[in-house]
């Protein structure tokens, strides 16, 4: 029995390329996945661990840094340089280094431009040469000398070579200080850790004085100490030891301690990357299950025949059920070998695209034994998932048929098809409902369970569905290609299980992409709505490279002519009652001149330590004016009074407003993210912009924008999120239209005999292929259709379900739906290119003989 | 029909050679056969299988190419056209009668029959194809799919498509070979008919004696060549000239 299985694997090999196809293309998602994360991972590990001296002692932080997006709360919490001289002296500590590290030092290259990658910090520390806990030296000189004095500079080696300039040069910088623009010499070229890699963030290195005048004021104090213990201390005693010396609100810890927390910070920071990825695998296995049970069913039908002759030949059902398996889980190890190679090439290119972005990965590809053995779990079971139907279905053949001519495989009857599918259908839909719309734990996971169930209850109800629907798509057909055309038309009609199966799999691609588009377009209608309505100061001041900016530009914005007012507003991390939250702090008063901040009970008066809190939230949290919850930022911990709550816009983030000095009393540094720029009555506002650009001309890091391009600079944000999605998307598309050319082929075989005849009696061979490209045009087109109605579905009632939080006007991209549905047509006649040549190739003699 | 002119040669073959393969796999189908198939008649060729019988009427067809020699359908030389030419030539001027009907299963009985015509886009003469349906007695089965009729049916449908077109010769391959004899003998009468009535030029390919003796001539195949031939045959002489073959044909084979 086995090799009979193989024999016939051995026979169809090129069917069973195309349905491993969809496997290889899965699973190397998974694995791509996998392997591009965990090499980031490893990146990040060895920027940020390993680095740290044997203890260190630093301002205790209430949220702790996100390695991945960058972001770094920061505190101007400062650690006194006469406690540095104390900690040196404790027993056990053979030396202690001031350390001052800042986030926000850009480096400008030649032309004026900054040096990092979107949302990548500019980091800038002092010089010092002690070691970190392995005794090494973390920057490495290798050109030039250290910086010494001021106006010295030295620079890692990636961003020396990006920025183009050469040792004596002067280079520049844009800070988040009091003076934004910054110059120095670069005496000195250092090479950090062991692959220079700082995963698209720039290094700046002064000398400890000029380090305090830049980020500190001038005070002689230190953002952190690197402390190193003696050889035969006791590197946790001595971690105790200083802690007894320390005041509050510092703690230390060793630097195994720094590396775990460090670890721990990137694995959470990139689970989520890892999920969004891994969600698209899962996708694309979906939509591949489709086409491998589909290219099962069309293999087992076309060896009906065959499989009766094995029964009448005394195999048992058990038997041939087997060899089916048996032939799916070849498939599914050949395809997960493949992807596994494939995913790991996809994670390269990856890799390749990243650092052309400015984001340098580590050397090589992490490749754990976890990552292989999923890719092989996922592909094998997928396959055998998928084939187990099939599989049964052969089974039921009864031996007699191996003596008939024509085969009919028994199907499950039409009613119970129809009953199980709408059931499914009516299951899928209540629990998106519910995920949607009630409270309830893990709503994500119902509502992508409940999207699953109406995605294969629909594609049970297809085969039914699909023939009115062909009827109406392909009804013009007859009438434009005559023959041609009605062989078509029929050809789709003629097995529509089949073309049902096949356009499923297009379907849930299409079904995606609508409701993403419904998304995307509802996000842009709400914000343009919310700026239309919302904002009524002329121009502002935005970051360009996702990093906040010095509040020196609102100052020098304020002196031009012809400016009002201008309302800077601040945001950082905070914990609210111990849970982390975006806090956004502005002047509600100002604000409510510059944009629409709408409180709806309470006041904004935050002036005396209040705060705001949204509407969604306060209705989340129990909270209302009054109330009274615990406020903890970097050198702050104490209970605040809500003062009032704030009715939920696109324009606001977080949950909470409080006022700028409240973030500055704990402990955070004064930087603006964004700056409302007001005019006066009558003021020319692209004058005004002219004026502010010359303000700006120096930091590159700021660009000043009028309501049209603010507008524009969002829409495109929601834009680039989109095309990522649809791109993500398109291998799900992709597999689908794998599938197309799959059925076709598959069926061109089948009706080799008709061909022959066809072409026989004088059917050219162009005609033969508008055949076949129309029957594919006809399934692309249902499948896109089917999946543009269940899109919109989704869409709207996801739009509907977060309504409250600021997506609340419903758009629906007609346009753009319409262009999908051109698209799919497209993708037919692509798909059917190839068995459309393989069909008006045969040979006619042959095919006209053909059993 | 007993005119003393010989009709003018409908198609015909020169020297037409057929080889497969090459060297010590290589088989002659065909040895050099020059015939010619009279307009208005309706030739039977016999032979025992592997004599080339199928493939001489393959190539006059259209549906193989030669090897070696020329073959005319009318005045058109086959061999020396590409594929666009060899497809309009069969669409117009050849029909076809397979074995196995070679219906398409999507279209009823109707379209099957127009189907030349309407791949063509050629205009269908609506009483010659009242004459063709009431000769072959389909007028009431015109909407069925072919897997609504039976076997007789799905053959009188395909001889049908071949008549509606008025191709200048129709090839009919085994045409009964399917058939339960009753269903047989319909079509081989109505295949007469259309030569006495209509002037149809057909040329059959069969191995059984009482078939062939519906046709004007038999046309005996031996390991390629032509070796015999019989006008006005009757079964029982084309039987007795069989045995002969076979007779002679086992020769070779004892020696």
């Amino acid at each position: 029995m086995i090799r009979a299985t193989l024999k016939s694997l051995a026979a169809r090999k090129l069917r069973l390329a195309m349905s491993a196809f969809a496997i290889v293309l899965g699973v190397a998602f998974v694995v791509g996945s996998y392997v591009f994360t965990d090499t980031i991972d490893k990146t990040f590990e060895d920027i940020f661990g390993g680095l740290s001296s044997d203890v260190v002692v630093r301002p205790e932080l209430p949220v702790e840094a996100d390695f991945v997006s960058g972001f770094n709360p920061g505190t101007t919490t400062t650690i006194p340089a006469e406690l540095v001289d104390r900690i040196a002296e404790l027993p056990g500590v053979e030396r202690a280094d001031g350390e001052i590290e800042n986030q926000s030092m850009f480096v400008l290259d030649t032309d004026g431009e900054p040096v990092t990658s979107q949302g990548a910090p500019g980091i800038a520390v002092n010089w010092h040469d002690g070691p970190s806990a392995d005794g090494s030296q973390v920057l490495e000189l290798i050109d030039g000398r250290v910086p010494e004095g001021e106006g010295e500079v030295a620079l890692d080696d990636r961003t020396f070579d990006e920025a183009g300039y050469a040792i004596g040069d002067t280079v520049r910088f844009v800070s988040t200080g009091d003076t934004p623009q910054v110059s120095a010499e670069l005496v000195g070229v250092m090479r950090f850790g062991e692959s220079g890699s700082l995963a698209g963030a720039s290094l700046s290195v002064f000398d400890t004085q000029t380090a305090q005048e830049l980020f500190l004021d001038g005070e002689n104090a230190y953002t952190r100490v690197a402390v190193t213990t003696t050889d035969d201390a006791d590197t946790e005693q001595v971690r105790d030891e200083i802690a007894g010396i320390l005041p509050d609100g510092f703690e230390s810890i060793t630097g195994a301690e720094v590396d775990e927390e460090t670890a721990t910070a990137i694995e959470e920071g990139l689970s989520f990357f890892n999920t969004f990825l891994l969600v698209f695998a899962a996708i694309a296995l979906f939509v591949g299950v489709f086409l491998i049970l589909n290219t099962f069913s069309i293999l087992v039908a076309q060896r009906s025949q065959e499989m009766a002759l094995l029964r009448a030949l005394g195999a048992e059902r058990r038997q041939v059920t087997r060899s089916v398996l048996v032939e799916a889980f070849i498939v599914g190890i050949v395809g997960s070998t493949a992807g596994l190679a494939l995913g790991i090439g996809v994670a390269q290119l990856l890799k390749v695209v990243f650092g052309a972005f400015g984001l340098e990965l580590g050397e090589g590809l992490v490749v754990q034994a976890r990552t292989v053995l999923v890719g092989y779990v996922v592909g094998v079971l997928v396959t055998m998932i998928a084939a187990f139907v099939p599989a049964r279905r052969a089974a039921r053949v009864p031996p007699v048929a191996a003596m008939r001519d024509d085969v009919v495989l028994p199907e499950s009857s039409r009613h119970t098809r129809t009953g199980f599918g709408s059931a499914l259908v009516l299951v899928g839909a209540a629990a998106m409902l519910i995920g949607l719309f009630a409270d309830v734990g893990r709503a994500a996971l119902i509502v992508g369970v409940g999207i699953l169930a109406v995605f294969v209850g629909v594609a049970m109800l297809a085969p039914i569905i699909s023939v009115p629907v062909i009827r109406v798509l392909a009804g013009w057909y007859p009438s434009v290609f005559g023959t041609v055309g009605r062989l078509a038309r029929e050809n789709a009609l003629r097995n529509p299980r089949r073309t049902a199966a096949t356009a499923s799999a297009l379907m849930i691609g299409m079904a995606l992409v609508a409701a993403i588009s419904i998304i995307g377009a509802s996000a842009n209608e709400s914000v343009d709505r919310a700026l239309d309505d919302g904002v009524r100061a002329e121009l502002v001041v935005s970051n360009a490279v996702g990093q906040p900016f010095s509040p020196a530009i609102a100052t020098a914005a304020a002196q031009v002519d012809g400016v009002a007012q201008t309302v800077s507003v601040r945001a950082a991390p905070g914990l609210v009652n111990g849970e982390t939250t975006y806090l956004q702090a502005f002047d509600p008063e100002a604000f409510d001149q510059a944009a629409k901040l709408d409180i709806v009970s309470g006041s904004g008066d935050i002036d005396d330590g209040g705060v705001l809190v949204s509407e969604e939230t306060a209705e989340a949290e129990g909270l209302g004016v009054g109330d009274s919850v615990q406020l903890t930022l970097p050198s702050l911990d104490e209970p605040v009074e809500i003062v009032g709550v704030y009715a939920e816009s696109p324009l606001l983030f977080g949950g909470y407003i409080t006022s700028q000095r409240t973030l500055e009393n704990g402990g955070v540094p004064p930087v603006d993210s964004l700056v409302y720029i007001v005019l006066e009555d009558g003021a020319d506002v692209s004058a005004v912009q002219d004026e502010l650009n010359e303000v700006t001309a120096d930091i590159p890091t700021v660009t000043v924008q009028d309501q049209q391009e603010y507008k524009q600079q969002s829409r495109d944000q929601v834009n680039q999120l989109l095309f990522l999605v649809y791109a993500l998307l398109g291998l799900a598309v992709l597999i689908a239209v794998l599938g197309i050319v799959n059925t076709l082929a598959l069926s061109v075989m089948e009706r080799t005999r008709e061909v022959g005849l066809l072409r026989a009696v004088g059917m050219s061979r162009r005609q033969l292929r508008t055949t076949v490209r129309l029957e594919s045009v006809a399934i692309a087109v249902l499948g896109a259709v089917l999946g543009i109605a269940l899109g919109l579905v989704f869409g709207v009632a996801l739009q509907q379900a977060v309504a409250d939080e600021g997506l609340d006007i419903l758009a629906v991209p007609g346009g753009r739906l319409a262009v999908f549905v051109v698209l799919a047509a497209v993708v037919g006649v692509l798909a059917a290119v190839w068995p459309a040549r393989r069909a008006a190739k045969l040979d006619i003699l042959r095919a006209i003989t053909t059993e | 029909m007993n005119d003393l002119e010989a009709p003018p040669a409908a198609a015909r073959a020169v020297d037409l050679a057929k080889v497969y393969g090459t060297g010590d796999t290589q088989v002659v189908a065909l040895g050099g056969v020059t015939v010619e198939f009279a307009a208005g008649r309706y030739t039977a060729i016999m032979g025992p299988s592997g004599s080339g019988k199928s493939t001489l009427m393959h190539c006059m067809a259209a549906l193989d190419s030669a090897t070696a020699g020329q073959v005319y359908v009318g005045d058109t030389e086959l061999t020396q056209l590409g594929d666009k030419q060899l497809t309009r030539l069969r669409r117009d001027k050849i029909g076809f009668v397979f074995q196995a009907y070679n219906l398409v299963p999507t279209l009823n009985a109707r379209e099957n029959i127009t189907l030349p015509l309407d791949i063509a886009g050629r205009d269908l003469d609506q009483s010659w194809f009242d004459t063709v349906i009431s000769t072959v007695g389909l007028g009431d089965r015109l909407d069925h799919k072919p897997n609504e009729l039976s076997g007789g049916q799905q053959q009188r449908v395909a001889c049908a498509r071949a008549l509606v077109s008025k191709p200048e010769i129709i090839f009919a391959d085994e045409p009964t070979g399917n058939l339960d004899s009753r269903s047989g003998i319909e079509v081989l009468s109505f295949l007469r008919r259309s030569v006495r009535e209509f002037g149809q030029t057909i040329v059959m390919v069969t191995h059984d004696p009482a078939a062939a003796a519906y046709a004007d001539r038999v046309l005996f195949l031996s390991d390629g060549v032509i070796v015999d031939e019989m006008m006005e045959p009757t079964a029982e002489r084309v039987l007795e000239r069989m045995k002969g073959f076979d007779g002679l044909q086992q020769v070779p084979e004892a020696g």
